[in-house]
């Protein structure tokens, strides 16, 4: 079982040991691990709380929990999800890891920086559960007011506190990336050799930074409001809760690219690897993410076409809408292009971005009909949104999380997983996915208004399918959390380049020192030469693994 | 050239500020301090997004309640917020002289101007202060003290809660900036600054004269609204 | 109401079959272009396999990378473009639409037709008449959504929406808040009952509650608007009979329309938009009415032009 007789050199995991040698790390990736675990429990606080809708939902009338504890259900379940796992997923955890190994840098730019950004997501956080524990929050994650900041009876003061504190961890997670990016590659390394996953990450940052802080101050604003029992978007003395929800998506819209712009960086990296390509338009899919940011920022009036906003800035909103789904296009069609032609295996990141593909391209076309006016006045609010971005976020930004940590994972914990249940565990949580999340876009259709703690009978079908489809999805996330930890203590030992890789995260150590490379890589050729010829001396003595 | 000929004045001082600030994930000390400045930059780019969504709020409120916006505005002490621009005008050239000399190496000259930027902001912040309690006494404040009569009583109130909000906010990032000029002050005195490492005197620099240009926005939109008529 | 699994909502609207060609459409798109993708991925992941098949590098193809950013460009224009027009077709309600007052508050929708008759929960209505609702909010958003005629408008405090509909076939249709509004909002669902023009006649006979207008004249005497707002000596302000839906000058320069928008406004905030030659004296009345009896004096001021034209 144990790979290696000899103990194994210094590396970021072993070069020091004890509480404070983590809590007061600065070493991007111990930040980067410290991001897992944290964001690991809030995702299974979230699931948790998914489980109890999906329970109540079982039947049509409201006999699990009472409508309230109902309403706090949904709240809580989108904020953590939302807030305390999507958002910082990606970047925190994998962008954190592996940007500086990706360019050939010994750490973020501002590395004591990076440390503060996990404090102040743990201080939110904490703030967020503190509002849970004493009480839960019933706004819904969105907010609205007047409902938000005059009416609502819970904890939102607390909440709102908790959202505010993370949205700082995220600005100054982007802000270290954008100057990480741009100041501390590897000689050679130009803007062209980037891997697509940094490059996402790039775009990523950007919505952070320029997002981020237009959330922060509407959010301030229904503190105020409430506190004070006035402010701008009181009704009573002429205020316009329109205005929130203008200032909302703002940002609120733009974060669902937060949220798949690295996930589309996690699957580029998986397509080609895996089917030994050389990823087709290179500059096509690094400028997509490009245009996504910036085309993202100008369509949140989509989700407003029937707040009562002029119909004619709600044609404009849908016009930009359908503009941002051309580059989502691009980005598909040359993934399939790279397939084409490959040499595929199914491992289980492939699997699990192959699965990010399919389930991505029905999240982004069933976007289309939200965009599309007439089709919008009845869609809005009703269950086809939640199944539209579920199939974006959790059949696209989760799938491609969980295949990123798998391809990754060798590299982060010096350890190899076992393949065969992580290939079944991605077959479960796409069978789970797609019974959850697929009847909901009929029950949309068919009328049925999202949070609802109880609905007419004549949905109910539908919704059992959708809650078996639920403990089936909770079981597929279950098993990888119990074979990852497994592998932690039983797992062989991890090769540095176990995936034949051609990033320059691989060829380091695994799991690599703390300085990332012995002496600073010079690069002379791009991240997906999956076309060279094997450089058989690198992989001397490393056993590849099936 | 100032730069080549102070490094003449020091050359004693280059090894000991190259060591103690060069971080271990940078090359050298050019990349380093590239990165902070450039980093900084990006920081003011969220600050503008932060002031920005109230501006927009802003924007909304006027074009619908003009008239009293402009009624509202007319209750703001013109003289006292001409005073505080002139001091904080006044403070954004003491800070880049500050930053001048910093680059030059005169050290006793640095701390100087460093206090007299303290001295400044400090003033402005008194005299916005009591501007507030001002507000206070002739029940202007929303929500905790407001009894404006009048048929724009009610949007008055929007006028002045972001009037609140908003130099409430710019005040708050006022007395961050006091605080940061405060350790500079310090860090001045003990000899951390040389004209090869004074990246803190420059970006703490760039954010005092942020703060200064958010304000000149302010003071038109909320107290010249409609001084005309 | 249905046997086995539900696919299709009822129909019942004269837009809900255009809105419906146009998912159609949609889904013919998204079938289309997935399943293509599908049965690629699954084509390439066996025809492509590790064990039978070995890379050939291909990277750039500017016609391709064109093509497929072209193609999708030109479908979702006609998306767009057949979205926006029938958006703006249903947004527009007929001249002739009848109109009915919704009230929703937490949690209940409360609905008065212009005869006088009221009715929680529940929208009678007349099949093959354009019916325009006008929507005021209490408390906090709400959101007035009828599945089977594909329509919905949020209701936001503090302005009037409009929503307006025809109905083609009698019957029993769900109403929905579609808007979370609180604690039951789940509970705030009621019934659109769609009756023949005959049926919904009888029906509306049926009340002997106060029509809104003379709910309006009583509000109208009980807090003494027709002080100032009758002509007369003492009169203050202007004379509302004969100004609705029509424009007015204001104190500003500027011209409003004297619609229920403007109306409620006047009521709430009064000095707002004040009519040109008038001094801004008006005292708000926002504490002292409710969203109802705003729509009361609205329809009595409204009764005052449509006698104003009759004479």
């Amino acid at each position: 079982m144990t790979a290696t007789t000899h103990p194994l050199p210094e590396n970021y995991l072993n070069t020091a040991y004890g509480w404070r040698s983590w809590l007061l790390t600065t070493d991007h990736k111990r930040v980067a691990l410290l991001y897992l675990i944290s964001i690991t429990l809030f995702f299974f606080l979230g699931g948790f709380f998914a489980l109890l809708i999906r329970l109540e939902l079982l039947t049509p009338a409201g006999d699990f929990v009472q409508a309230e504890t109902y309403n706090k259900l949904f709240t809580m379940h989108g904020l953590i999800m939302i807030f305390f796992f999507l958002i910082p997923s990606i970047p925190s955890v994998l962008g954190n890891f592996l940007i500086p190994l990706m360019i050939g840098a010994r750490d973020l730019a501002f590395p004591r920086v990076n440390l503060l950004s996990w404090y102040i997501y743990v201080i939110g956080g904490t703030f967020t559960l503190t509002a849970i524990v004493t009480g839960g929050v019933d706004t819904g994650w969105t907010f609205y007011t007047p409902y938000s900041s005059t009416y609502a009876n819970s904890n939102v003061i607390l909440t709102a506190l908790g959202v505010f504190i993370t949205g700082f961890s995220s600005i100054l997670t982007g802000l270290n990336f954008i100057v990480t990016i741009h100041k501390m590659r590897a000689p050679g390394m130009v803007w062209f050799r980037l891997p697509l996953f940094v490059w996402a990450h790039y775009a990523t940052s950007i919505i952070m930074i320029l997002g981020t802080p237009v959330l922060a101050i509407s959010i301030a604003l229904i503190g105020i409001e409430r506190i004070f029992h006035v402010g701008i978007f009181d009704p009573a003395i002429g205020g316009d809760p329109l205005l929130f929800q203008h200032l909302f998506w703002f940002y609120s819209h733009p974060a669902v690219y937060i949220m798949v712009l690295p996930a589309m960086g996690v699957v580029s990296e998986l397509i080609t690897c895996f089917s030994r390509k050389r990823i087709f338009g290179y500059s096509f899919i690094a400028f997509s993410s490009i245009a996504i940011a910036v085309l993202g920022f100008l369509v949140w009036g989509h989700h407003m076409f029937v707040s009562g906003q002029s119909p004619f800035a709600g044609v404009a909103f849908s016009m930009l809408s359908f503009l941002v789904a051309i580059p989502s296009g691009i980005k598909v069609f040359n993934w399939m292009a790279t397939l084409y032609k490959g040499s595929i295996s199914y491992d289980a990141p492939m699997l699990y971005a192959l699965g990010f593909i399919g389930l991505f391209t029905i999240g982004g076309l069933t976007g289309l009909f939200l965009a599309t006016l007439a089709v919008d006045v009845h869609m809005h609010d009703t269950y086809f949104v939640i199944a539209h971005f579920h199939y974006i976020m959790v059949g696209g930004a989760v799938m491609a999380y969980f295949g990123g940590i798998h391809f990754w994972w060798p590299k982060i914990t010096g350890r190899l997983y076992p393949e065969g249940w992580a290939r079944l565990a991605a077959l479960v949580v796409f069978v789970g996915f797609n019974l959850t999340f697929f009847p909901q876009f009929l029950l949309g259709y068919l009328g049925m208004p999202r949070r609802y703690h109880a609905y007419p009978e004549e949905f109910q079908v539908w919704n059992v399918m959708s809650t078996a489809g639920a403990s089936i999805l909770g079981i597929g996330y279950l098993i990888p959390m119990i074979y990852l930890l497994w592998s932690l203590r039983y797992g062989r030992a991890a090769p540095s380049n176990p995936w034949d890789a051609r990033g320059l995260e691989w060829q380091t150590a695994s799991p690599p020192p703390t300085d990332n490379f012995e002496t600073t890589p010079v690069v002379s050729n791009d991240p997906y030469d999956y076309g060279a010829p094997e450089k058989s001396e690198r992989r001397a003595g490393e056993v590849a693994i099936v | 050239m100032a730069h080549r000929k102070s490094l003449n004045d020091a050359p004693e001082r280059l090894p000991l500020s190259e060591s103690r600030a060069l971080a271990h994930q940078f090359d050298d000390s050019l990349q380093q301090r590239d990165a902070a400045t450039f980093g900084f930059w990006i920081f003011l780019t969220t600050e503008i997004m932060f002031f920005g969504g109230l501006f927009a709020g802003y924007v909304v409120y006027r074009n619908i309640y003009t008239d009293a916006f402009a009624e509202a505005s007319r209750h703001l002490d013109i003289f006292w917020g001409t005073v505080n621009t002139a001091v904080l005008l006044f403070s954004s050239l003491t800070m880049a002289l500050a930053v001048q000399s910093a680059q030059l190496g005169k050290q006793m000259r640095l701390v100087a101007l460093l206090a007299s930027t303290f001295l400044l902001g400090s003033v402005f912040l008194v005299i916005k202060f009591s501007e507030y309690a001002e507000k206070f006494r002739e029940h202007l404040v929303p929500g905790i003290s407001f009894a404006l009569s009048g048929p724009h009583a009610a949007h008055a109130q929007i006028f002045f809660v972001l009037y609140f909000v908003m130099t409430g906010l710019h005040a708050l990032h006022m007395i961050v900036g006091l605080v940061l000029i405060a350790v500079l002050i310090v860090m001045a005195l003990t000899d951390s600054f040389s004209p090869e490492y004074h990246t803190p005197v420059e970006t703490i620099g760039l954010y005092w004269h942020f703060v200064d240009v958010v304000w000149v926005f302010l003071f038109p939109i909320l107290y010249l609204v409609d001084r005309s008529s | 109401m249905t046997n086995g699994l539900p696919f299709l909502p009822d129909r019942a609207s004269t837009v809900a079959l255009h809105v419906d060609y146009l998912i159609g459409f949609l889904l013919a798109v998204t079938v289309i272009l997935a399943g293509t993708i599908f049965v690629l991925i699954l084509y390439f992941a066996i025809r492509y396999r590790r064990r039978r098949h070995s890379a050939v590098q291909i990277e750039n193809n500017l016609s391709l990378e064109i093509l497929w950013s072209v193609i999708p460009l030109g479908l979702t224009a006609v998306m767009f473009l057949w979205g926006a027009k029938l958006f703006m077709q249903n947004h527009q309600p007929p001249p002739n639409a009848e109109s009915i007052y919704v009230v929703g508050k937490q949690w209940m929708w409360t609905i008065e037709h212009a005869e006088g008759r009221r009715e929680i929960d529940q929208l009678h209505v007349p099949a093959g008449k354009p019916i325009r609702l006008i929507l005021a909010s209490q408390d906090v958003i709400h959101d007035f959504f009828i599945p089977a005629f594909r329509v919905k408008q949020d209701v936001v405090p503090g302005r009037y929406s409009t929503l307006w509909f025809e109905a083609t076939k009698t019957g029993e249709f769900h109403l929905f808040c579609s808007q979370y509004c609180g604690t039951q909002h789940s509970a705030m669902i009621g019934k659109v009952i769609v009756m023949t023009p005959a049926d919904f006649q009888v029906w509306l006979g049926g009340s002997r509650d106060e029509s809104p207008a003379k709910a309006g004249a009583q509000l109208f005497q009980d807090f003494s608007c027709a002080n100032c707002h009758e002509p007369g000596p003492r009169q203050r302000g202007p004379n509302l009979s004969g100004v609705f839906g029509k424009p007015v000058r204001l104190a500003s320069g500027e011209t409003a329309v004297f619609d229920e928008a403007y109306m409620h406004e006047s009521i709430v905030a009064p000095g707002a938009k004040v009519v040109d030659g008038y001094r801004p004296i008006m005292p708000s009345f926002r504490e002292q009415l409710t969203e109802d009896e705003i729509m009361d004096l609205i329809a009595y001021v409204r009764s005052l032009s449509s006698e104003g034209t009759k004479q």
